[in-house]
């Protein structure tokens, strides 16, 4: 188990990267402590796996440095690295058994046999597949087969981190919470550092303590999953957490009023005069219809029924605004205003969160 | 014109995949087949279609039975899971492809690949492009188009778009009901979410292991489930059940929680032995009415989508899962109170049959 | 899956069928007639039963060349087979020196067989080949045409010249299908690279090498123009293979009957051989689960 740093780490993959827009993973600093659990979330093309690859020795970084407990591995091939991975389509050895299979990292680094027995024998339980030991990997099921994958990941105990990457992409619906419930349930019981790597939200707000959201080659926040929900630091992450995603306004303010489009609205604190491209954003939970004069005037063009509540998509000066209702909420014509819940409301600057002013 | 089936039923290999199904569908509705993986819902959209010939029954469409003939010649268009373009047409010949074959104009052709991709928003400069240059939500929207152009009485949509990002997916779905609904056709769309087919909308036909349990408007499938059967299918998570008893007008629900029933839907159950059924989402944190029953069960691990937090229970080795708003961080293992409004219980007899339906559910 | 029935489809593949009858079956017919008849010449023919089979199954010289025949086979796939794949593995997996490695090696496939046979004929003389001659300069007793093991060293020889590649490249193309993950995993669990042959790029090639020991094997066991240009099955008889010693017969001698019947056995050993290959083929592919 080790602690991880990145110090001004950036990639490129051009030979001599001129713009910021050269690079596929732009500046970097961040610790990994020991002993958390991470999860790295974007969508395709955000440079989450470039990250994971530099971590792992796959790649070299363009520029920067990264330490493993203090230590300079920025160059070391993955072998040196001491860590573990699961990919995102399972590789097993197919013509090994199971059994096989889990023993195969602590036999190549020459381990006790009875400690490898019995280590094996603990990796599968964990895994819940003790009854399948002996038999051939091959013909085993997608998610069987993620399974040895992860435990043979987890079955050195002295790995300095366990890397996954979009580990549950072939697995069947039903079975991904399954694997995901386990993997953090081992997180709890072991305590390795992992890195997690996905682009579904849920996956990556479940599993992780920590989750790292990156956008465009950057890290755009890095927070716990109530973090993400309540302060989202730039408003990609409030469009990519939760669905419906955040809504975002043009707005001008002042203080502790923010006026759009004509309509005045409290917003609970102060934020000075912030200046750039002001938007007011508030999420679908924090929002309510309502009529009469207060409140920001809409229309509703539609509601949908998904069961627990209903959304109801409304329009205001040609931006769609989402609404929650509750699931018994009758929606009466007259219903023209919406209402935001101060509390939660963030501003933006520029994509940018701007931090209420302390009073 | 409307799709009837008749008694349709298919065996392969002594498998039964779909029994004996009666299903009538309307010309410009909506129609989704929910349930699970490998319930049947691909093999009936495959005999409606004409690709498979059912072992029983007879397939009706606007009055003609044809159910010998070959998809060739009924005038259907599919979409399938995966993105299915020609790779070496650009995305305009894949969308005009259907009306090509059917020998149409030259401008009838245009102006109608325009609108629909103009429909499916897809840029006019995209479609120049081949389909493999596209991203996956593109690709799919190509292949939509192609569905649209075709303007075939029946289109059938497997799980469109259960291989796109969530976000795609979000906004898409939002989108296809928007464009079906002018188009008059008869939609049928498989999908294994009941969110999807609760904002899909129109009608939901439930599948579990080659049986359609209910037919119905999708919000009455929703709320007013027939069976547990199709309750569970219809609840992701899926829904809680709890054994319960009724004894005169006492049902009782173990841990000292009992419904007075003396009134209501519940009076009526006979003594015995019940399955009480309700939703993740009717499980709550806080007592909110005054005569909510409450348990206790031990949080085993808590799953957060973004906006909500599934909770996990363990209740007397039953698992039960709860779905709450908001980001909630609870200490896993510790003892958590949860609480149930009377008025969002089902009760189903032991064979499943629902007895009594939740009362908020026939009130609204 | 019980599809719509469209008896429209037979008129399709009838061509087909009229083809592969013209081309096939009637040839083989006329084979068949050869074998059980005997004819004095002037075009009278005698019914003969087995009689051509049994001379056959009891002739010492069917199966010395048979014998012959097995062996070269052996031998060839003992060295193509390895040797090819240890090819595959050390070539480069992407970019120029690929792409030139994978021109280089098909080379050999696109010379015709008589040309093969003349240039190694060529090459082998002791007078004025490159390899006759250096081999005589160095003092070694080398000469194809009259020594046995030089006939055979150079029969071999130039079959593994002509096919190795094609070993190579069929189990190059089945390395290059392995995802990077599998590496990266036996990196990560530090496997040796003789696991990582064993464990992983064997099984994965698995399915191409078994056609490759079949296409090989079909080829060496009738191979014809390469020996025939080189050696003309000798010396002695020691390289006429199976299909030499055939046209021998049947063309030399004009020994129709009993040529026709050693064919049709021949035939059925290639036959049978396949058809072991492909069950066990097969059953590969149902242990994988597919």
């Amino acid at each position: 188990m080790a602690k991880i740093t990145l110090e001004n780490l950036a990639h490129s993959y051009l030979p001599n990267p001129k713009s910021e827009d050269d690079f596929a993973l732009k500046e970097l600093n961040h610790d990994w402590v020991d002993g958390e659990a991470y999860a790295l979330l974007g969508a395709s093309g955000c440079g989450k796996s470039t990250l994971l690859n530099i971590i792992s020795g796959l790649l070299h970084p363009s520029q920067g440095r990264i330490l493993f407990d203090d230590k300079d591995v920025t160059m070391s091939p993955t072998t040196q690295r001491n860590i573990a991975q699961v990919f995102q389509f399972p590789v097993v050895y197919d013509t090994m058994t199971v059994r096989d299979n889990l023993a195969f990292p602590l036999r190549n680094r020459r381990a006790d046999p009875a400690y490898i027995k019995d280590r094996v024998q603990q990796i599968a339980a964990m895994i819940g597949m003790e009854a399948t030991l002996d038999r051939k990997a091959r013909g085993l099921t997608a998610d069987a087969k993620q399974k040895i994958s992860l435990g043979r990941g987890m079955v050195r105990e002295d790995v300095n981190a366990l890397l996954f990457d979009e580990p549950l992409t072939v697995i069947d619906p039903h079975m991904k919470w399954e694997l995901r419930t386990q993997l953090k349930s081992l997180h709890h019981e072991f305590g390795h550092t992992m890195i997690y790597v996905t682009h579904d939200q849920t996956e990556a707000l479940t599993f992780a303590d920590k989750v790292v959201v990156m956008y465009d080659g950057r890290v755009v926040q890095m927070g716990t999953p109530q973090q993400l929900f309540e302060t989202p630091e730039h408003t990609f992450v409030g469009y990519f957490i939760g669905s419906p995603g955040m809504n975002l306004l043009s707005a001008t303010v002042e203080g502790n009023t923010a006026v759009v489009g004509g309509t005045q609205i409290p917003l609970g604190k102060a934020f000075g005069a912030p200046t750039g491209k002001i938007e007011l954003g508030v999420r679908p939970e924090f929002t309510s219809l309502a009529s009469g004069d207060e409140g920001l005037p809409i229309t509703i063009k539609r509601v949908e029924d998904v069961g627990r509540h209903k959304i109801v998509r409304a329009d205001f000066n040609g931006t769609e605004i989402n609404i929650l209702a509750p699931e018994g909420a009758t929606i009466l014509p007259e219903m023209n205003r919406v209402i935001f819940d101060p509390a939660g409301i963030n501003i933006y600057s520029d994509s940018w969160r701007v931090a209420p002013k302390v009073a | 014109m409307s799709l009837i089936l008749e008694g349709v039923s298919k065996v392969l290999n002594g498998q039964t995949h779909i029994y004996p199904t009666d299903l009538t569908l309307q010309s410009g509705t909506m129609n989704v087949l929910l349930g699970p993986t490998s319930s049947g819902k691909t093999s009936l959209m495959r005999l409606m279609a004409g690709l498979d010939v059912p072992n029983t029954g007879k397939i009706i469409w606007g009055g003609k039975d044809v159910t010998g003939m070959r998809v060739q010649d009924r005038g259907v268009a599919m979409v399938y899971q995966q993105f299915i373009n020609y790779p070496s047409m650009t995305v305009y010949d894949n969308i005009a492809s259907p009306m090509r074959l059917l020998g149409q104009s030259k401008n009838q052709i245009d102006a109608a690949v325009k609108k629909a991709a103009d429909l499916m928003k897809l840029a006019p400069a995209l479609l120049d492009r081949k389909p493999l240059e596209l991203s996956g939500g593109q690709q799919q929207r190509c292949a939509l188009a192609r569905a649209l152009v075709k303007d075939a009485g029946l289109v059938l949509l497997d799980e469109p778009l259960a291989n796109l990002d969530y976000k795609l997916r979000e906004e898409l779905r939002a989108e296809i009901p928007k464009i079906f609904e002018e188009a008059g056709s008869i939609f049928v769309y498989a999908t294994t979410e009941p969110e999807e087919a609760l904002l899909l909308g129109g009608n939901t036909a439930t599948i579990w292991e080659g049986k359609i349990t209910q037919f119905d408007k999708t919000p009455t499938v929703y709320r007013q489930p027939v069976n547990a059967t199709t309750a569970r299918v219809f609840s992701d998570p899926p829904m809680n059940f709890l054994t319960v008893h009724k004894t005169d007008s006492r049902l009782d629900f173990g841990d000292g929680q009992f419904v007075t029933a003396t009134s209501g839907a519940f009076a009526g159950l006979a003594d015995g032995h019940y399955i009480a059924g309700f939703r993740p989402n009717h499980l709550k944190l806080g007592k909110e009415v005054a005569d909510a029953l409450s348990f206790t069960g031990k949080l085993t691990v808590t799953e957060i989508t973004g906006s909500e937090t599934f909770i996990h229970l363990d209740h007397h080795g039953e698992n039960w899962v709860g779905l709450v708003h908001g980001v909630k961080n609870l200490a896993i293992g510790a003892d958590l109170n949860v609480h149930l409004d009377q008025s969002h219980v089902y009760i189903f007899a032991q064979d499943g049959t629902a007895v009594a339906p939740a009362s908020y559910a026939t009130t609204a | 899956m019980n599809k719509a029935v469209n008896q429209k489809a037979w008129f399709l593949i009838l061509p087909v069928l009229l083809l592969v009858a013209f081309s096939a079956v009637i040839p083989l017919m006329t084979v068949v007639n050869y074998s059980v008849q005997d004819t004095f010449g002037s075009n009278k023919f005698f019914w003969v039963g087995l009689e051509w089979f049994e001379e056959m199954l009891a002739s010492e010289r069917m199966w010395n060349a048979l014998g012959r025949q097995i062996t070269f086979s052996a031998i060839i796939l003992a060295i193509e087979i390895p040797l090819g794949i240890f090819v595959a593995l050390n070539m480069p997996k992407k970019g120029f020196w690929a792409s030139l490695c994978l021109v280089l090696m098909s080379l050999p496939l696109l010379i015709p067989w008589n040309v093969v046979g003349t240039i190694w004929q060529i090459f082998g003389r002791v007078d004025i080949g490159l390899l006759g001659y250096t081999l005589s300069a160095l003092g070694i007793d080398y000469n194809y045409t009259q020594d046995f093991y030089a006939a055979w060293i150079t029969v071999i020889v130039m079959d593994v010249w002509h096919w190795t590649s094609l070993v190579a490249l069929l189990a190059y193309a089945g390395l290059q299908s392995i995802p990077d993950a599998y590496y990266q995993a036996a990196k990560i669990d530090q496997a040796s690279r003789l696991s990582v042959f064993r464990f992983i790029e064997l099984p994965k090639i698995m399915g191409v090498l078994m056609i490759a020991i079949l296409l090989r094997f079909m080829d060496s066991f009738m191979i014809y123009t390469e020996p025939f240009v080189v050696t003309g099955g000798g010396p002695g008889n020691s390289t006429t293979f199976l299909s030499i010693d055939l046209v021998k017969m049947a063309l030399g001698q004009f020994d129709l009957g009993p040529a026709a019947a050693f064919s049709i056995m021949y035939y059925l050993v290639i036959l049978l051989v396949s058809y072991v290959f492909y069950t066990v083929m097969t059953n590969l592919d149902k242990r994988d689960g597919h």
